[in-house]
């Protein structure tokens, strides 16, 4: 049997209150719903999970036009016909045509698998409604053959959404919930070291310095997130930039080299040029 | 104990069920935390809480409850403080003399019960004048002010917060909004302006047409697509920003998302007070990119649905009169304007945000109402029903 805790990774931070919420949904096997800003590792979470409890991974990944029965399964009526058409034997075992989807995957796994349901509000306003009971009692009818699929193991199931939608009231009472928050400086500092063991302290500190205040100018569109960050200390190395040049004379004058990684937005760029534009100004 | 914590949540305006409280205890007994209070202060945010705007409230009950502190808490419920001035925390600074000058009103109990009479008689936000809570105003509680006594809500001042526990901190406040329009609710509202249509790549089966085919091919399998259908409406907002329209901000972005991510055709302009010879796109460049209101009318084709949204509120002489606009010299006057929208856009309606019994008060509002023929629904889940209704006739 293997471990049942969750620490976090060698490849990922994770805070206290993240790890109990996990170890909370693992335990009651309860599904775990996960909010934050865009690029603080929502998605990455679940595989951290299957990584660091040696479970398998299945993926589900919600576009706008998923429906609920796809993750279950469907029946792919139009080859059956066709085959009926060809005289094919196979004609005669519906089965043949019913194609699974990731929910019934996951549910014949041998050990417990994690289940990743990824941005679940791109999808329609109804679809967390639609997969209550699956959810809920972990089984799901399949109407063409007559057959009930029971899940084997309870799935650790992740759900992630970017609060494009609300979700319904009767959905968020099966799940558990966390709201990733933006990591402070501290925890910034050991995430970066993660990603990028033996990097230079010095260009650390100024690398973060200049995100962080980035992130305070007001009215940005999209606030650099995480991700973000990674890139950037990677294109800043990928360049040999040397920490002296991120070091803004006053605070407040300069504009970080290779911002294009940080701001992804030309209103952005825009509005935060403006701004030191009219701080160089004011300093003069 | 736990019960009477549950209790209070749901108080608090925290929707717990009963489901949820009893899977808490599920964690509880399954040993999920070790026994400290952070631990079960974590545990039980996970399990109970399902919303980050939750998190404020939740952890206002959490330090309440667990320090014996049931006393403000219960003032806090009876009163309920905007969550927008709680944003920045409720905090008294008094020197020594000025402490004795609270003497003069009764001395600082007295003053705290003032402000809670006060803040229960009170209604909006409010800015100014002598009596109200607000910003730069001369009575005791409020921000910016000059009564020596004061109660400071809201204003900005560096705080110690370096010894807090984490429930204390609150630093999920900006994220606790209390409006009662969910964007959910809206979405389902809108939903009534549906109208399926097949546009686009052929994608679907018709089993219809697929029969036929098969029929007329003597049995031979001719497999027939269709595309698959779309919300084909068109939707023309017009928005009014600024002025008196500040404080129906929230309501308005509410509705403005479900919009964008409900109707697939979806064009925006935005205009002040009332509608004249031309409008904005890009709030931030209002003065700069004016877009003349004929040419809105040229590019969108009369099967577009013009909704306005706006208070209605000003000088009757601002729709009425030609130069009755407060920002610039209109040659027309702007029911003139609204009049040619109408005729360009049979479909239209007018979504108010100001509450319907509040209509009848406010002349312009009837002028408008007569403009629109009646047209004009409050921007309430049953007035945006009725509107999608307008919208849908004939």
């Amino acid at each position: 049997m293997p471990s049942t805790r969750f620490q976090g990774t060698e490849r990922y931070v994770a805070t206290d209150d993240l790890k109990m919420a996990v170890n909370a949904a693992v335990t009651l096997s309860r599904p775990l719903l996960i909010k934050g800003e865009p690029g603080t590792g929502k998605t990455q979470l679940a595989e951290e999970i299957a990584g660091a409890l040696h479970r398998p991974l299945y993926e589900w990944h919600i576009k706008s036009t998923t429906k609920a029965q796809q993750g279950l399964y469907e029946y792919d009526a139009v080859s059956r016909l066709r085959d009926s058409q060809l005289g094919e034997s196979r004609v005669h075992d519906i089965g043949n045509y019913i194609v699974k989807g990731r929910l019934w995957e996951a549910f014949m796994s041998e050990v417990q698998p994690v289940l990743l349901i990824d941005e679940i509000d791109k999808a329609d306003i109804e679809f967390p409604n639609d997969l209550l009971r699956e959810l809920d009692r972990m089984e799901f009818y399949v109407y063409e053959t007559r057959e009930l699929v029971k899940a084997r193991h309870r799935p650790i199931i992740v759900i992630t959404s970017n609060n494009e939608k609300e979700l319904p009231d009767a959905f968020l009472r099966r799940c558990f919930f966390h709201y990733i928050r933006f990591p402070e400086a501290e925890t910034m500092t050991q995430i970066v070291d993660v990603h990028f063991p033996g990097l230079k302290r010095e260009l650390l500190k100024e690398a973060l310095d200049a995100f962080y205040r980035l992130r305070d100018v007001p009215g940005l569109k999209k606030k650099p997130s995480t991700s973000e960050l990674l890139d950037w200390i990677k294109l800043l190395l990928a360049e040999d930039i040397p920490a002296e040049a991120l070091r803004a004379a006053d605070g407040k004058t300069a504009i970080p080299p290779l911002y294009g990684a940080l701001l992804k937005n030309e209103q952005d760029v825009h509005l935060f040029e403006q701004l030191v534009f009219m701080n160089r100004r004011t300093a003069r | 104990m736990l019960v009477r914590f549950f209790l209070m949540l749901r108080a608090a305006g925290v929707p717990v069920s009963l489901t949820e409280f009893l899977a808490l205890l599920e964690a509880l007994k399954a040993r999920v935390g070790t026994l400290s209070v952070e631990d079960f202060y974590v545990l039980g945010r996970t399990v109970l809480v399902k919303d980050e705007r939750h998190y404020d409230r939740y952890d206002r009950v959490f330090g309440a409850h667990f320090k014996g502190l049931e006393q403000a808490f219960a003032a806090l419920g009876e009163a309920s403080v905007p969550a927008e001035w709680l944003r920045r925390m409720a905090e008294l600074t008094l020197s020594a003399e000025e402490r004795a000058k609270v003497e003069s009103l009764g001395g600082f109990e007295q003053l705290m019960e003032a402000l809670q009479r006060r803040l229960r008689e009170q209604q909006g936000r409010h800015e100014g004048g002598s009596k109200w809570i607000g910003t730069a105003g001369r009575s005791p509680f409020g921000a910016y002010g000059y009564n020596p006594e004061g109660v400071r809500i809201g204003q900005d001042g560096s705080r110690n917060r370096s010894a807090v526990k984490v429930w204390d901190r609150r630093e999920f406040r900006n994220l606790d909004d209390s409006v009662e329009l969910g964007t959910r609710n809206i979405k389902l509202a809108l939903r009534r302006l549906r109208r399926f249509a097949r546009e686009g790549a052929a994608e679907e089966l018709d089993l219809g047409g697929t029969i036929d085919a098969t029929a007329r091919n003597a049995g031979w399998l001719d497999l027939k697509l269709v595309p698959e259908r779309h919300n084909a409406i068109k939707v023309l907002l017009f928005l009014d920003v600024g002025g008196s329209m500040d404080d129906h901000v929230r309501v308005c972005e509410e509705l403005f998302t479900a919009a964008r991510t409900e109707f697939k055709h979806l064009e925006y302009y935005y205009f002040h007070n009332f509608v004249y010879e031309s409008v904005w796109r890009d709030n931030r460049r209002r003065h700069a990119e004016r877009i003349p209101t004929p040419e809105v009318i040229r590019t969108y084709g009369p099967d577009y649905r013009l909704v306005f949204v706006g208070d209605a509120t000003m000088g009757p002489y601002e729709i009425v009169q030609p130069g009755g606009s407060i920002e610039h010299w209109n040659e027309e006057s702007g029911a003139t304007w609204v009049g040619r929208l109408q005729r360009a856009y049979p479909k239209h309606a007018w979504l108010n945000p100001e509450p319907e019994d509040r209509w009848d008060y406010v002349p312009s509002i009837g002028v408008a109402r007569q403009l629109l023929d009646g047209r004009m629904f409050p921007l309430t889940l049953a007035g945006i029903d009725r509107a999608m209704r307008a919208l849908n006739a004939r």
